[in-house]
């Protein structure tokens, strides 16, 4: 992270909540960040459970008991529409950090034109496959089984 | 200058983790609409799967390969987003401390749990021809 050489970020955290005039891709940052935050967690949580694999069949059978029952199926799908979200919305930040679909630099002539109007189009596409992903691991978790 | 190497290496996380994770989700999250590599059926949570796919090489290093990639790309991630609170210098430095070694502490447990049940498994087979 670059060392910050003006004034320091005063909004703190209360700023991720504000997007304000800045549009939807602010709030899919924000989402970005709080679905990552999320999968964090229960990564680090799912390290210690999987480990049970290591010790047999009992630790492993003794380990998913005490993670399975309603509650930990819905928090199990959570975890899939976090995971669908932030995969795909950062195949969309890589694109755009590579400088793919952000268009080409043009002059800045008023009426002054953005560039988020150029990558709404990649935004509207991934938050689709996203929503389609969203729909197959619900058909997985509640109705196929 | 090292914090743009980093970043480098977090945006590279993010797609082995992309292809690794996605897989894994697939496998047992998507079982009932694509049903790869559970050979025993039934849900691929059961002892016979894991099993299964704990004797495999590849299961064995793409989870070393995911987990050091997710703990790095993870815990990255969160420290920018501390770090973007403006904490003093003393409590980034602690922070740097707790996440690198945190993130070492379980990269050696989900590590040796990947490599011990290999071996289980494996002796399992092994065991069960001779």
């Amino acid at each position: 992270m670059l060392e910050y050489k003006g004034r320091p970020n005063r909004l703190g955290i209360w700023g991720w909540l504000g997007g304000g005039r800045w549009g939807a891709e602010r709030y899919l940052y924000t989402l970005h960040r709080l679905t990552g935050l999320g999968l964090l967690a229960y990564f680090l949580m799912h390290i210690f459970v999987t480990s049970a694999r290591a010790l047999g069949q009992q630790a492993w059978e003794q380990a998913m008991a005490t993670v399975t029952g309603p509650i930990f199926t819905l928090g199990e799908y959570a975890v899939f529409v976090a995971f669908a979200f932030h995969a795909i919305n950062g195949i969309r930040l890589v694109l755009i950090e590579l400088g793919i679909s952000v268009g080409k630099p043009i002059e800045p002539v008023y009426p002054y034109r953005t560039s988020v109007d150029v990558q709404r189009p990649l935004a509207v596409g991934v938050m689709l496959v996203a929503a389609i992903l969203v729909v197959l691991g619900g058909l997985d978790f509640f109705v196929l089984k | 200058m090292r914090d743009q190497r980093w970043w480098t290496w977090h945006v590279a996380a993010g797609l082995v983790i992309l292809v690794f994770l996605g897989l894994h989700m697939v496998i047992m999250h998507l079982d009932a609409v694509v049903g790869i590599f559970n050979p025993h059926g039934g849900h691929p949570i059961e002892w016979a799967n894991v099993v299964e796919r704990a004797k495999s090489a590849f299961f064995m290093v793409t989870y070393i390969v995911l987990l050091g990639a997710a703990l790095f790309h993870g815990l990255y991630g969160l420290r920018n987003i501390l770090f973007e609170l403006n904490p003093a210098s003393a409590l980034k430095r602690g922070l740097n401390i707790i996440l690198v070694a945190g993130g070492f502490g379980l990269f050696a447990l989900g590590t040796w749990a990947a490599w011990q049940s290999f071996v289980l498994a494996t002796t399992h087979v092994i065991a069960h021809t001779l």
